[in-house]
């Protein structure tokens, strides 16, 4: 922990509009390179109306995705992180809705589309990438058919140029004998090349955006890394933005720019992809990293007591308390604010062209992409102006 | 003696592929041998497909083997009659991968725990009662949800349940199959946790199947690397991925992705020209085996 170097600027503790102001403050700085958002969430609050109630599943979620970007939204399962990805295309079923926010998607609010409008971005400006490739599927249609109908149904091809169209996609995202495969049934396909085949569909239309729901999550170890490269080779070839779903920390550390780690439904802590691994803020992204098996073989692993909350049985406070090891009086009482922390040296940006920080370097020596950073932001006590600065001190040591 | 010891398990399955075409034989285990001593953790790792849960099922006979050798204590168990395969059973347990779905959902979890006790027929009603409020905390649970319903709780203390009644009976062996990929990895951690101090209490021997080789790294003192159907690399854990001999297991380490976006990746593709199929296990290092 390097507290001293960071110079803190924590936004007050209960204060739900005090967050865009410091947030939208940090953006305008000066940042050379930096494309604007194609997708920014703002306060997106969505839930289900069960027993004349209310239940929130996803809390007040603030985030931006920009061109060519990678964020990883991770969490466990109940965290709202799918329900996030459903809302921002308007897919949330009855009882199902969302309550309350913006999804700016290439500065139109998404909420406030006509249905035929919103019918037009899905599928071909934003994507969406299920985990479980056999149901997303049809099984009675090739998967050449579904590829086809995507594309016409778009307008992107003629019942003459679609099945010339789908075998090009197919060999895109690397299936073999792409012209036989074409005509095979879901079925007929592994694990494996029914996703790909998925990923071709989705990427028919040439979206801005994909969101991939846990991809990777059905498959083998050896088959998640041949998808995850396909996507990363993909976004370098055709700058996609992608909204990365998952609760494998691996797969964040290898896919993501920057990542946003969220709990019951809120985003509990948001940084850069170096930065978050170095410098883990918050105690549950703190204890999902210690969760991970890797210390001496037969050691205790470091377990978060307890269990996600489920649906409309939030503790009061902040909902991380009663499982968090470094709870302290304000906890129960109220939610946190958001705090956010400069990147070492003040800069808002850091890269190898600009002198860069030592990890920056080091990963492009290693010829790995030089990360995007941001602010690194957390919802916790542990780092709130709310909480006087000894007592803050006492519980973090 | 090793607790268990396998020898040339065979499990075929034939595929109908119609009425006038001829069956086709699938090899799911072809081959496997391996012995487990007592208090060990063996891990059984590979990718779906490779004949990793076959092989767990053969052992207690809940799938019947096509041929092999399977010595439990050193007794034949598939030359056991079924009176004495149920008692063999007392002594060898299995605990499932997905806690939703192989508890009963109409039973208590104070039944589903005592059940096998009344299978056995151990003791009576109020003996047994204290036995599975006994085991409850043994695992973690409080007793007092003994009467509550699987869907009542949550997928980790589900598994507790699942492994409570896996050891009802005092078993020496447990076959677990993928206890904790069902679960959220903070709860996998507590599980893991709670199966290694059972070990030590209990002084258990598992048989651990999984596809998740750092869990695997963490827990096991040796390792076989099963690839359709055969073992392809066996020995202790470190020795194994310290340096892994075949083809398959460099693959499938590397394709493990590292929870440090400042790690170098270097991606092994399989080359399934690079390594013969029928190839023997043969010595590669000490206790470290390879099909090369």
């Amino acid at each position: 922990m390097s507290d001293q170097r960071d110079a803190q600027l924590a936004v007050g503790g209960s204060g739900r509009p005090a967050q865009p102001a410091a947030l939208a403050s940090f953006d305008e700085s000066p940042v050379a390179n930096r494309p604007p958002p194609l997708l920014s969430v703002e306060h997106l609050t969505t839930g289900f109306d069960i027993g004349g109630q209310f239940l929130p599943a996803v809390i007040d979620v603030s985030f931006h995705v920009r061109p060519a970007e990678t964020l990883c939204l991770v969490g466990e399962s109940g965290s709202g992180k799918s329900v996030t990805a459903l809302s921002i295309l308007r897919l949330v079923q009855r009882p199902g809705r969302i309550a309350d926010g913006r999804i700016l998607f290439r500065e139109r609010d998404l909420r406030s589309l006509h249905e035929r409008d919103m019918q037009k971005i899905r599928g071909a400006e934003i994507a969406l990438i299920f985990q479980e490739p056999m149901t997303a599927l049809n099984p009675v249609f090739t998967i050449g058919n579904q590829i086809e109908e995507t594309l016409r149904v778009h307008g992107r091809a003629t019942r003459r140029t679609a099945r010339q169209k789908a075998i090009e996609l197919l060999e895109a995202v690397s299936v073999p004998e792409p012209h036989k495969r074409v005509r095979d049934y879901p079925h007929q396909l592994s694990g494996g090349l029914r996703q790909r085949a998925l990923i071709a569909m989705s990427l028919a239309c040439e979206p801005a955006l994909v969101i991939a729901d846990e991809p990777t999550t059905a498959l083998d170890v050896t088959i998640q890394a041949q998808i995850l490269d396909l996507l990363r080779s993909l976004q370098q070839k055709m700058g996609l933005a992608l909204l990365l779903i998952t609760h494998d920390l691996g797969v964040v550390a290898e896919m993501a720019d920057r990542v946003a780690v969220m709990y019951a439904g809120r985003i509990v802590e948001e940084a850069g992809v170096q930065e978050l691994f170095a410098d883990p803020r918050h105690p549950y992204t703190r204890g999902l990293m210690a969760s991970i098996p890797g210390g001496a073989p037969g050691t205790r692993l470091q377990a978060i007591q307890g269990s996600v909350p489920p649906l409309g049985e939030l503790p009061p406070g902040c909902s991380f308390t009663p499982r968090c090891p470094n709870r302290f009086d304000p906890c129960p009482t109220a939610h946190p604010g958001v705090t956010v922390f400069l990147p070492p040296g003040g800069g808002s940006h850091t890269s190898v062209e600009s002198g860069g920080s030592h990890t920056d370097f080091h990963a492009a020596s290693r010829g790995l992409r030089v990360r995007t950073e941001g602010p690194h932001t957390t919802r916790c006590y542990l780092y709130s102006d709310a909480v006087e600065p000894d007592v803050r001190e006492a519980e973090r040591s | 003696m090793p607790l268990l010891d396998v020898q040339d398990l065979v499990k075929e399955f034939t595929r109908k592929r119609g009425i006038l075409a001829p069956a086709s034989v699938v090899h799911a285990v072809d081959g496997v041998s391996f012995s487990i001593e007592e208090g060990e953790t063996f891990g059984l790792v590979g990718e779906s497909g490779s004949g990793k849960t076959t092989t767990g099922r053969c052992i207690l006979r809940l799938i019947e083997p096509t041929s092999g050798s399977v010595r439990f204590k050193g007794e034949d168990v598939l030359a056991f009659s079924r009176q004495r395969l149920r008692e063999a059973r007392r002594d060898m347990q299995i605990v499932f991968q997905d806690p939703y779905s192989s508890l009963n959902p109409r039973m208590r979890a104070g039944d589903i725990v005592e059940e096998p006790l009344i299978i056995h027929g151990v003791g009576a009603k109020p003996q047994r009662r204290a036995r599975v409020a006994e085991l409850f905390e043994l695992v973690g649970l409080d007793p007092s949800q003994l009467t509550r319903y699987p869907h009542q709780f949550s997928g980790g203390q589900r598994q507790r349940i699942g492994l409570a009644r896996a050891l009802a009976l005092n078993p020496s062996l447990v076959i677990a199959d993928e206890p904790v990929s069902a679960l959220d990895v903070s709860v996998q951690a507590q599980v893991i946790n709670l199966l290694m101090d059972l070990q030590g209490r209990l002084k258990l021997t598992y048989l651990f199947i999984a596809h998740d080789l750092r869990l695997v790294r963490h827990i096991c003192s040796r390792v076989a690397v099963m690839y359709l159907g055969k073992i392809v690399e066996m020995g202790k854990t470190e020795a194994i991925f310290a340096a892994p001999a075949h083809p398959y297991t460099r693959a499938l380490l590397s394709a493990i992705p590292v929870p440090d976006p400042t790690a170098p990746r270097q991606r092994i593709v399989l080359d399934p020209a690079s390594f013969r199929r029928e190839a023997p296990l043969r010595d590669v290092g000490a206790d470290h085996l390879a099909a090369v």
